[in-house]
């Protein structure tokens, strides 16, 4: 199955805020249940493009197809609807409100009867959530917060899951139970798109990758190739 | 001794009306981060609107449903044709365009309706009950109740109903709750409808006390605001505590020092929080942990 649809297509898109062009014509495409990383220095134009896809930037051109359909008009309420969900930069948890109550925002726009039971899975993912539940999600440590905005974003039930700099300011332990959650999710069937700074991490769990630089993409393949190639490996692996 | 009791009873009555004009503003406010000074127009809209459509016939209540429907409409159509069409513009704009909304409501007032003031007839009569050697009126009771009630109702609202939760989101990160798929257009519309309401009922429910005309809206704005900035700008709590307090604080002023400087206290109070404590009594400090 993995490789045949696809998930998303994106093609020349751009972006700007002002006069500054941001994303100068993107084009990659996401497969059913790949997990792609989205690598690059800081400023190179990752999180303008995550924030374009779930239509909280807007873009000056290009388009995007979502399981076959532009989507590049949709206000953002409906893309999350057709199951695109993001885990932010910076987290962006509801702090004045529970931990609870930021799942079940989660799934604000389900109707079905499977939000408890998907609740209870994610406490299983993430036990210590089960544990702060009733506390202020403010109150979290980073890292928590962090599981807390990856959990919210799967309460959503993403066909496409959207996970921006999820390592970012956390313990290498933090981070490896990060990555062990996101590969436990691809078992699991969810596609998701990985933007990282941390590039050899991203690149290690990854089936195929890119690398944008300053609003292009400048270099694409397999995970695989690129943590070999020598050129993203003096750029971005930081080893020669 | 009675005198004390005497004047905060009046002081709390207008301090409910103050509280729930604050209401409006700090819902507003959290939905929208529009600070609306046409507030106190919904609550000129309330009672007027209700003094000319019982006038015309209609029964008192159907009346008061009217008029709340009226002051929805048109806190709608403020959102719709001067707030949203402004969106990306900076915070003084945005002040600056409900200023301007509500110079015009108060201009359309004079013309639908007329220059002079207006009485409603109290909902339980003009007799007074005593109450520790105090006068207090039935519609005081009315008011009190009526605003409690409401507060009540918003706080089921706002902690009970995942809508609730959805403005709650929306005010706590906006970004967030358009990236967990909240509308948040239609929950600053919801915000400015209900805010209108509360407006609305809070001027229907103190016209049998204070008389309205068309222009009372700028002074409730005012007192409004400066009850909101006491209880701290966009905490519903703050904003009950902080009417409620600026309401007494006026009746106690007027009755012990001199009714001259009644609407003074209000402006002394804005003046007092602005330097010493901007966050206001419950506000919310600037720093949050990252």
């Amino acid at each position: 199955m993995r490789g045949s649809l696809r998930v998303l297509e994106i093609g020349n898109l751009r972006s700007a805020y002002g006069r500054i062009e941001v994303l100068k014509g993107i084009s990659l495409e996401v497969r059913v249940g790949e997990v792609v990383a989205l690598i690059g220095s800081n400023g190179a134009g990752k999180t303008t493009l995550l924030r374009a896809l779930s239509g909280v930037q807007p873009i000056t051109g290009g388009e995007i197809s979502f399981l076959g359909e532009r989507i590049e008009r949709l206000p953002s309420h409906r893309r999350v609807a057709r199951g695109i969900l993001q885990s932010p930069e910076g987290r962006q948890i509801f702090g004045p409100l529970s931990v609870e109550d930021n799942l079940r925002l989660g799934a604000y726009l389900r109707r079905d009867n499977d939000i408890d039971e998907d609740r209870e899975k994610i406490f299983g993912m993430f036990p210590m959530l089960k544990e702060k539940r009733s506390q202020l999600a403010g109150g979290l440590s980073g890292g928590q917060q962090q599981m807390l905005a990856i959990g919210r974003a799967l309460m959503g039930k993403p066909k496409l899951l959207l996970l921006d700099e999820p390592s970012l300011g956390l313990s290498p332990v933090l981070i490896d139970q990060i990555l062990a959650a996101i590969v436990s999710l691809r078992a699991a069937g969810v596609t998701v798109l990985l933007v990282e700074q941390n590039a050899a991490a991203a690149l290690e769990i990854a089936d195929r990758g890119y690398v944008i630089e300053t609003g292009r993409i400048v270099h694409s393949g397999a995970a695989s190739a690129l943590l070999s190639d020598p050129k993203v490996k003096a750029s971005y692996l930081g080893f020669e | 001794m009675p005198e004390f009791f005497q004047f905060l009873v009046s002081g709390l009555t207008v301090g409910a009306v103050y509280a729930l004009v604050a209401l409006g503003f700090t819902l507003v406010y959290s939905a929208s981060d529009v600070v609306n000074f046409a507030q106190g127009e919904f609550v000129m809209l309330g009672g007027m609107v209700t003094v000319f459509v019982s006038t015309a016939g209609v029964p008192l209540p159907l009346a008061a449903l009217i008029a709340v429907g009226v002051s929805i409409v048109i806190g709608l159509l403020l959102y719709w044709l001067a707030i949203a069409p402004a969106r990306g513009a900076s915070a003084i704009s945005l002040i600056i365009i409900t200023i301007g909304a509500s110079i015009f409501l108060r201009g359309a007032a004079q013309i639908v309706f007329d220059k002079q003031f207006h009485k409603l007839p109290s909902f339980s009569g003009d007799t007074p009950v005593n109450l520790f050697g105090a006068a207090v009126q039935p519609q005081s009771f009315w008011v009190l109740g009526g605003a409690a009630v409401i507060v009540l109702l918003l706080y089921v609202f706002l902690e009970r109903t995942l809508l609730g939760k959805a403005v709650l989101a929306t005010a706590a990160n906006r970004l967030a709750a358009r990236l967990v798929g909240i509308n948040t257009a239609t929950i600053m519309a919801l915000a400015f409808g209900g805010s209108a309401a509360i407006g609305g009922i809070a001027g229907i429910l103190i016209t049998p006390i204070t008389l309205t005309s068309y222009d009372v809206g700028t002074q409730l704005a005012l007192k409004g605001f400066a009850a909101a900035m006491l209880g701290g700008m966009g905490n519903p709590l703050g904003a009950v505590v902080g009417g409620l307090l600026l309401g007494s604080l006026e009746a106690f002023g007027a009755g012990y020092i001199s009714s001259t400087y009644k609407d003074a206290f209000a402006f002394i109070v804005i003046l007092v929080v602005l330097f010493t404590a901007p966050q206001g009594l419950f506000g919310r400090r600037a720093v949050e942990r990252v």
